[in-house]
């Protein structure tokens, strides 16, 4: 992926530590274990990485805006609960069932990007805590807290197709989610503010940027994408389920932060999102190799989270150290 | 024991490269009220931080009680006796007066929790003592300004501090309240205490202190009883400094009405404004900090809610609702670059063109050409000192960081451009080159205003000056006028009403 010309110079990009760590871990885990590095292994690690990946791409956009959206998970749900109660009803026209799915997820987005700028709520935190409940109890409202199934493979294809009956399609639908929003973020207007928006609100408002837009339009990126891997999710179960992707959140506010991201908002990139999925995917998938119970998963994954921040930390400040010395030298 | 309660000698206190304090000495004598003026940038402030113990200076000693006395931190200073009560007030809004009373220095009960029936009976006495009859459980943000200035006070006597500094303590009271403090301060005198009374308001120290001291530039001028000096002698003490040529004033012709603001007001800001500005000259606004300039400015940008008034653009009214609107007319240059002017986690490209992004759309997509290109013509012209426009607004100085955002404003299309203390923190030379991009835009017959709180740059640059104390317009003089002086622009700062 070309790294956009403007965004600094020289320099390595933050993911480079995340991307270090991917191929490390590849290394060690193909030692350990001969399974790690055969096709279908990686084919599963990518259908593994596709959920969160989706969902962490619009969790990136509303963290660049120094927000946070924790109602992903129920968005997900919800709008595989909207298209099986459709479905019900009589609707089978697939391309209806999922505009009404990605409807649902970018009203659902609209509706926290609004309780933030209309309201004025103090942190997105509060306000999409409070969404992720409403939404979920919902989704449990509609269907009466069973799972509907009965999708026709025009939907389910999205979450169990291959490409030439090894390439996962969910994942070649990353790649294009993640080019697009690549070259949103950082090719148009819109992209840009997003970035200056969590940089600096207050320099933004007086530039003349449209600040409340611009975050509701970030909600609501984050309400389609988790719309998206709740569509993709139905074809991996085959049924829309009210209680699915309880931990969606996390997971990708994880991939986000280790990719690169801050909590501040105005840092973080596609790319880094992306190893930031692919990095869990593959510690899961490592541990399943190993035997490895659930708990030990948990342990690990925090564990290299807070690594990852770490080193993040350290890597901005000896950069910002050396920016200040070639600073200082121009000055002279 | 002499009379004296505290004594600075010889002070000096150096921030990166600016002196703040250049050999300051000053003595607060038990049962006195010591008044301290200066202009904005004198070096109060520091001195206040000095004695209370916040700042440590380089050189120079501090005498408490004869002794030598050495503290590193407001709490120790405190526990020596002198607290200071900030115009900023130190309250925990959501805390009882006790609370506030105490805090960091609660009284335990023998069992070793907080002994609350001791320290409500003490807070009740404390407040008494002020004339407050208050329960003391009661919330801090309940209360009226000038009852938590109370409160601020109370921890001064509930400390028994010897030196208390008051700073700028009327400045948010009404005059009902301001009388009160008057009352308390003149008991706390009764009793020994020495008083250190920071005001700009001039009145204040002829009515209530009894010694008044000068500073200027960072020095002590003079100190003098206030019944031997008249209040424009103890003006020009202030401003006292001649004008150097730092000042590369150029003689443009006027033409017409830029931009004309009718009515202008906003509750507790700015009341009743009403200006023209023209094309083709500069419009110095001086005041005091807190006169409302940026306020004003702020409110006519639509940064923030104005209350009523009407902008008129070119002869016509404007509707202007939000900066996104603004932006087609004038160009608003914040007075914090940091948190209001930059991103200082993007490049100086990605600065220079935040402002008009969508003009540098080619389609769909930004014309990362176009955008290189002008921040390079930028970098050029304006000699921003940095080897790269790839380069993050945040590692540059404060000089460059401010021709960053004039090279975000002036490729604008607006005609109209407000400086809001441009040359604050940049040292001479870039100054003068700000001063150089101001004469180039009236050349080409923009509108330059000009909010400055130094007097010698608003005599230096200004074509007219409209004075601004509380709010409102105090004068407006051009600079043909013998007013156009930096006594009488003082005088007008500081409330004077000058003859027409």
């Amino acid at each position: 992926m070309k790294i956009n010309i403007l965004s600094r110079d020289k320099k390595m990009p933050a993911f480079v530590g995340p991307l270090l760590a991917v191929f490390i871990l590849s290394i060690i885990l193909s030692l350990i274990s001969d399974r790690f590095l055969s096709l279908d292994n990686w084919m599963n690690i990518l259908r593994q990485t596709a959920l969160n990946a989706i969902i962490a791409i619009g969790m990136l956009m509303v963290m660049l805006t120094g927000g946070i959206d924790l109602s992903v998970g129920s968005v997900a749900a919800l709008a595989g609960c909207v298209m099986g109660v459709l479905l019900q009803s009589g609707v089978h026209n697939e391309f209806v069932l999922i505009a009404a799915g990605l409807a649902t997820g970018a009203a659902a987005g609209l509706i926290n990007g609004l309780l933030f700028t209309q309201l004025e709520l103090p942190h997105p935190f509060v306000s999409t805590m409070g969404t992720r409940m409403i939404f979920r109890g919902l989704a449990l409202l509609i269907t009466g807290a069973a799972p509907i199934s009965g999708f026709s493979a025009g939907i389910l294809f999205l979450g169990y197709e291959n490409v030439a009956k090894i390439f996962p399609v969910s994942f070649v639908l990353v790649i294009f989610i993640f080019l697009g929003i690549n070259i949103f973020l950082n090719k148009t207007a819109l992209g840009r503010k997003v970035y200056s928006v969590g940089g600096n609100k207050e320099a933004a408002r007086l530039s003349g940027i449209n600040v409340k837009r611009t975050l509701n339009f970030a909600y609501m990126m984050s309400g389609i994408m988790a719309a998206v891997a709740g569509i993709v999710l139905l074809g991996r179960i085959s049924c829309a389920f009210p209680v699915a992707g309880e931990t969606f959140d996390m997971d990708a506010i994880a991939a986000v932060v280790i990719g690169g991201a801050s909590f501040l908002g105005g840092k973080g990139t596609v790319m880094g999102t992306l190893i930031g999925a692919l990095l869990i995917a593959i510690i899961r998938n490592g541990l399943d190799l190993l035997g490895a119970m659930s708990d030990a998963q948990f342990v690990v994954i925090g564990a290299v989270i807070i690594v990852a921040v770490l080193v993040d930390v350290i890597r901005t400040k000896t950069e910002e150290k050396s920016r200040r010395l070639a600073q200082a030298k121009v000055m002279e | 024991m002499s009379e004296i309660a505290v004594e600075l000698r010889n002070i000096t206190k150096i921030f990166s490269g600016v002196t703040a304090l250049d050999g300051m000495s000053i003595a607060l004598k038990k049962g006195e009220i010591h008044g301290l003026i200066g202009e904005n940038g004198a070096g109060k402030s520091t001195l206040i931080k000095v004695l209370s113990g916040v700042h440590i200076p380089e050189k120079g000693e501090i005498i408490f009680d004869d002794q030598p006395a050495k503290y590193t931190s407001p709490l120790e200073a405190k526990r020596m006796g002198i607290t200071c009560v900030y115009q900023e007030l130190n309250i925990a809004k959501d805390l009882s007066i006790t609370d506030n009373l105490f805090m960091g220095e609660y009284v335990k009960s023998k069992s070793g929790l907080l002994d609350y029936t001791y320290m409500n009976k003490r807070a009740r006495e404390v407040m008494e003592e002020m004339g407050q009859d208050l329960e003391p459980t009661k919330q801090c943000g309940l209360l009226g300004m000038g009852q938590q200035q109370m409160v601020e006070i109370g921890k001064s006597i509930l400390s028994n501090s010897k030196v208390i500094i008051l700073d700028e303590p009327t400045s948010s009271l009404g005059e009902k309240e301001s009388q009160l403090l008057f009352e308390i301060v003149k008991k706390l005198k009764a009793q020994g205490k020495a008083i250190l009374f920071v005001s700009h308001k001039l009145e204040e120290i002829f009515e209530h202190c009894d010694v008044v001291t000068v500073m200027r530039d960072a020095k002590h001028i003079i100190t003098t009883p206030t019944s031997a000096i008249n209040k424009d002698q103890l003006i020009s003490y202030m401003v006292g400094r001649t004008l150097s040529n730092l000042f590369p004033k150029i003689k443009t012709t006027p033409g017409d009405v830029a931009m004309e603001i009718k009515d202008f007001s906003s509750v507790g800001a700015y009341r009743n404004i009403n200006f023209k500005a023209r094309y083709g000259e500069i419009l110095g606004f001086a005041g005091l900090v807190g006169a409302g300039r940026t306020e004003l400015f702020r409110g006519i940008f639509a940064a923030d809610k104005k209350d009523s008034g009407q902008i008129i653009i070119d002869g016509k009214v404007q509707n202007i609702k939000s900066p996104a609107k603004a932006i087609a007319n004038i160009a608003f240059l914040t007075e914090d670059r940091k948190a209001q002017g930059l991103v200082l986690s993007e490049t100086i490209a990605r600065n220079i063109s935040l402002v008009n992004l969508s003009t540098f759309t080619r389609g769909l997509f930004l014309d990362d050409k176009k955008i290189i290109s002008q921040a390079e013509d930028c970098v050029k012209k304006l000699r921003i000192k940095t080897n790269s426009i790839y380069k993050l607004a945040g590692d540059l100085s404060g000089g460059n960081q401010q021709k960053v955002v004039i090279a975000k404003w002036i490729n604008m299309k607006a005609n109209i451009f407000i400086f809001d203390e441009p040359t604050r923190g940049i040292d001479v030379g870039a100054k003068i080159e700000v001063y150089n991009v101001m004469n180039d835009l009236i050349k080409a017959g923009k509108c330059v205003i000009m909010i400055s709180s130094e007097l010698p740059e608003i005599l230096g640059m200004s074509d007219r000056v409209i004075v601004m104390r509380g709010g409102k317009i105090m004068a407006e003089i051009d600079c043909s006028s013998d007013q156009f002086n930096q006594e009488d622009i003082m005088k007008a700062a500081w409330g004077g009403v000058l003859k027409s």
